[in-house]
């Protein structure tokens, strides 16, 4: 709202700033849309836009030849994503806000390891993980990926969630009991609506984190059952063996990025922050 | 509406640290009691005890009539403002103030009709339809105080709530909130550090020290009849000057001359050496237009003035002074209590606007020994009004933590000897 009071060179340069970064970050995905667009011909042709636009590669990892691998990968993706989302925001909800709101013994701790456990290299308990998957029979399953997701995805959300639940006042659970408001009715209508803006934000964070990971999904799966699509893409194979999968590993890279966008866009409302201003004075 | 009553109430918290100490207070229906102290000195603990959000640890808290100890905040049905308005910011400013009605399941058409009353009554209704982070700090004030009388609460609890505001606005809000516990007349506790709010709002005033009650009284009494050295210091502005004294056969020795009090102020002052002297800035004045009528009630004394500040309608006047180094380490104590620093010992005068007397020359000025009270200086106890309550000459009401029901018009305490 202050954009009116902005002087025109200071707004001008505002937008070019502005455009450099949207080019910085999109170019490389508009290359992948590009090249997901290109005839294995026009791959290394060196041109930024397809001579021909052909659907060969969708058609690729979607009806033909690669559709066993990537449709069941996508599947595995957004189950394992989904599922290890959503206990880790359940979770680390019931943990911020007894962190946030309550006085016990070992806050700290809690706090400090869930900070170590998020800052210890994946790479370095992968191997152990491994083997210690294959005796008890959780390798190449969706459990087997879940636990090690919630490893990544807890702390980030014990932290961003406690954060976010501190900034709550206290004061307005109190004001509701005073107006007649059960501890449960305070948290339902006072908390929850307040608290939703922060657990939707974790979600979507936790829901990267889990999509994005390769480590793990690469190690600790060997078949369709549990592989995800950062894995699965290694495994693709051109259409002969002196061939490059590239235009396919564009397509499903796009097809990938889809869900993503998608959630982004239908939560970005929800993720307004400042919903909590105007609370208290101040 | 209901009457509160508190007896030996006790917080002692899990560091052992006891916030409020046996507290007795009897809070009659539809009285307006504030509740005043330094920071730190328990009232908004007393007051949170009252709601209850706070547990308490030993004592028994009566509400109407019903003991309220074990009672959770919904079911004890009152009405608390915070001192930061604690709206609800996801809601209008309408569904706030009807937030307490939505709970209690009122009816659509009652919570309509009565969220409107409310918001007449605080002018809000063209605010109804807003979010609390887009008005101001008045208005959302205004709401909290909205959410407060919408319900037929037993009593209203005031924490601070004029803190946040500007100064003028605080001023307004003052008579606001006056004029609306008249006009509703329901019981009200209000807690406060500000001592124009406490004088000016209370029917009663409980003045709180480290959680232990001084002196419940009408503001008029605390302002006269103070019981000790901390109500003294604590009710007034500027606040009260004292004086070191050393008795010497019935006769009071002071940087100022020789004293004797007269005998509506007399007190016992047997077996002691020294005391202090404690006079309001108005009850000196510019010896020069002192009436003749009114001067042998008093002594003049020279002191040099080295600052005066005019204000219009009258003007203070500082008189540095040297006073022995226990009883100056005694005040700069009292001071550090009080939130404020000593930097110096000083009587501060009021005089009449009229008066022209110069900066940094001796002047003679005249002292009202009618007006001025005598304090043991170990204990603090104020020797004057316990003299006159032997004498039964005025009732003040008891030190400790005994605020008995409001005087009735027939039996209040008998002014003190003023004309």
């Amino acid at each position: 709202m202050d954009e009116g009071q902005l002087s025109r060179g200071t707004k001008a340069w505002w937008w070019v700033a502005g455009i450099a970064v949207i080019v910085y970050a999109l170019f490389p995905v508009a290359w992948i849309v590009s090249l997901s667009f290109k005839t294995p011909s026009d791959l290394a042709n060196l041109q930024f836009l397809p001579t021909n636009w052909v659907w060969d590669n969708y058609d690729n990892i979607l009806v033909g030849d690669a559709q066993n691998l990537f449709l069941s990968a996508l599947r595995n993706s957004v189950g394992i994503s989904l599922i290890a989302t959503f206990i880790s925001v359940v979770l680390a909800t019931f943990a911020a806000y007894a962190i946030a709101r309550l006085d016990f013994p070992g806050k700290r701790l809690i706090l400090t390891t869930a900070l170590a456990v998020a800052i210890f290299p994946v790479i370095s308990i992968v191997t152990p993980l491994f083997n210690l998957w294959r005796n008890i029979g959780l390798y190449d399953t969706w459990p087997g990926l879940i636990i090690p997701y919630l490893s990544l995805t807890l702390p980030i959300s014990i932290w961003t969630l406690s954060a976010f639940f501190r900034q709550i006042p206290w004061e307005l659970e109190q004001a509701a009991q005073v107006d007649g408001a059960t501890t449960w009715q305070a948290f339902r209508k006072v908390i929850v609506p307040l608290a939703t803006p922060g657990v939707f934000t974790t979600a979507i964070i936790s829901f990267f984190i889990a999509w994005n990971d390769f480590v793990y999904g690469i190690s600790l799966t060997s078949t369709e059952a549990a592989r995800p699509v950062p894995a699965a893409l290694a495994f693709f194979t051109g259409a002969s063996q002196f061939e490059e999968p590239t235009g396919a590993i564009a397509a499903a890279a796009v097809v990938v990025t889809i869900p993503v966008v998608i959630l982004v866009l239908l939560f970005q409302r929800r993720i307004v922050s400042g919903l909590t201003q105007g609370a208290v004075k101040g | 509406m209901a009457a509160i009553t508190l007896k030996d109430i006790n917080k002692t918290y899990g560091d052992g640290f006891r916030a409020v100490q046996d507290v007795n207070l009897e809070i009659a229906d539809g009285e307006f009691v504030i509740l005043v102290g330094p920071s730190g000195c328990g009232k908004s603990t007393l007051l949170r005890m009252i709601v209850g959000l706070e547990d308490i640890t030993s004592g028994e808290m009566f509400i109407g009539g019903q003991r309220v100890n074990e009672k959770a905040p919904r079911d004890r049905n009152l009405s608390m403002v915070f001192q930061n308005y604690a709206l609800y910011p996801h809601l209008t400013v309408y569904e706030n103030i009807a937030f307490p009605l939505r709970l209690s399941k009122t009816p659509d058409k009652e919570v309509d009709e009565r969220v409107r009353r409310a918001a007449d009554l605080l002018e809000l209704n063209e605010h109804l339809e807003r979010k609390p982070a887009n008005l101001s700090g008045g208005q959302r004030q205004r709401v909290a105080m909205g959410r407060a009388i919408v319900r037929e609460a037993q009593a209203f609890l005031f924490d601070e709530p004029l803190s946040n505001l500007d100064a003028k606005l605080r001023g307004q809000m003052r008579t606001e909130i006056s004029r609306l516990q008249k006009r509703l007349g329901i019981t009200t506790v209000y807690v406060t550090h500000d001592q124009v709010e406490a004088m000016t709002l209370g029917d009663r005033v409980v003045v709180l020290r480290r959680g232990v009650v001084q002196q419940v009284a009408t503001p008029r009494e605390l302002y006269e009849n103070p019981v000790n050295l901390f109500v003294a210091g604590f009710i007034g502005s500027p606040p009260m000057n004292f004086i070191s004294a050393t008795v010497v056969g019935g006769r009071l020795h002071t940087p100022f001359g020789e004293w004797t009090l007269p005998e509506s102020r007399s007190a016992d002052l047997s077996g002691r050496e020294v005391v202090l002297i404690g006079a309001r800035p108005e009850a000196f004045e510019d010896a020069s237009i002192v009436s003749d009528t009114v001067r042998d009630h008093g002594v003049v004394f020279d002191a040099t003035i080295d600052v005066t500040e005019w204000l219009g309608n009258e003007q203070y006047a500082y008189v540095p002074y040297e006073a022995p180094e226990d009883i100056r380490a005694q005040l700069a104590e009292l001071e550090r209590e009080l939130d404020s620093e000593a930097l110096r010992t000083q009587l501060v005068v009021a005089l009449d606007a009229s008066s022209r007397i110069p900066e940094g020359t001796p002047a003679s000025l005249w002292l009202d020994l009618r007006r001025v009270h005598v304090f043991d200086p170990e204990t603090g106890e104020n020797l004057t009004v316990k003299a006159m309550a032997q004498r039964g000459e005025a009732t003040p009401e008891p030190a400790r933590g005994n605020g008995g029901p409001p005087a009735e018009p027939g039996d209040s305490p008998a002014e003190p000897a003023a004309p």
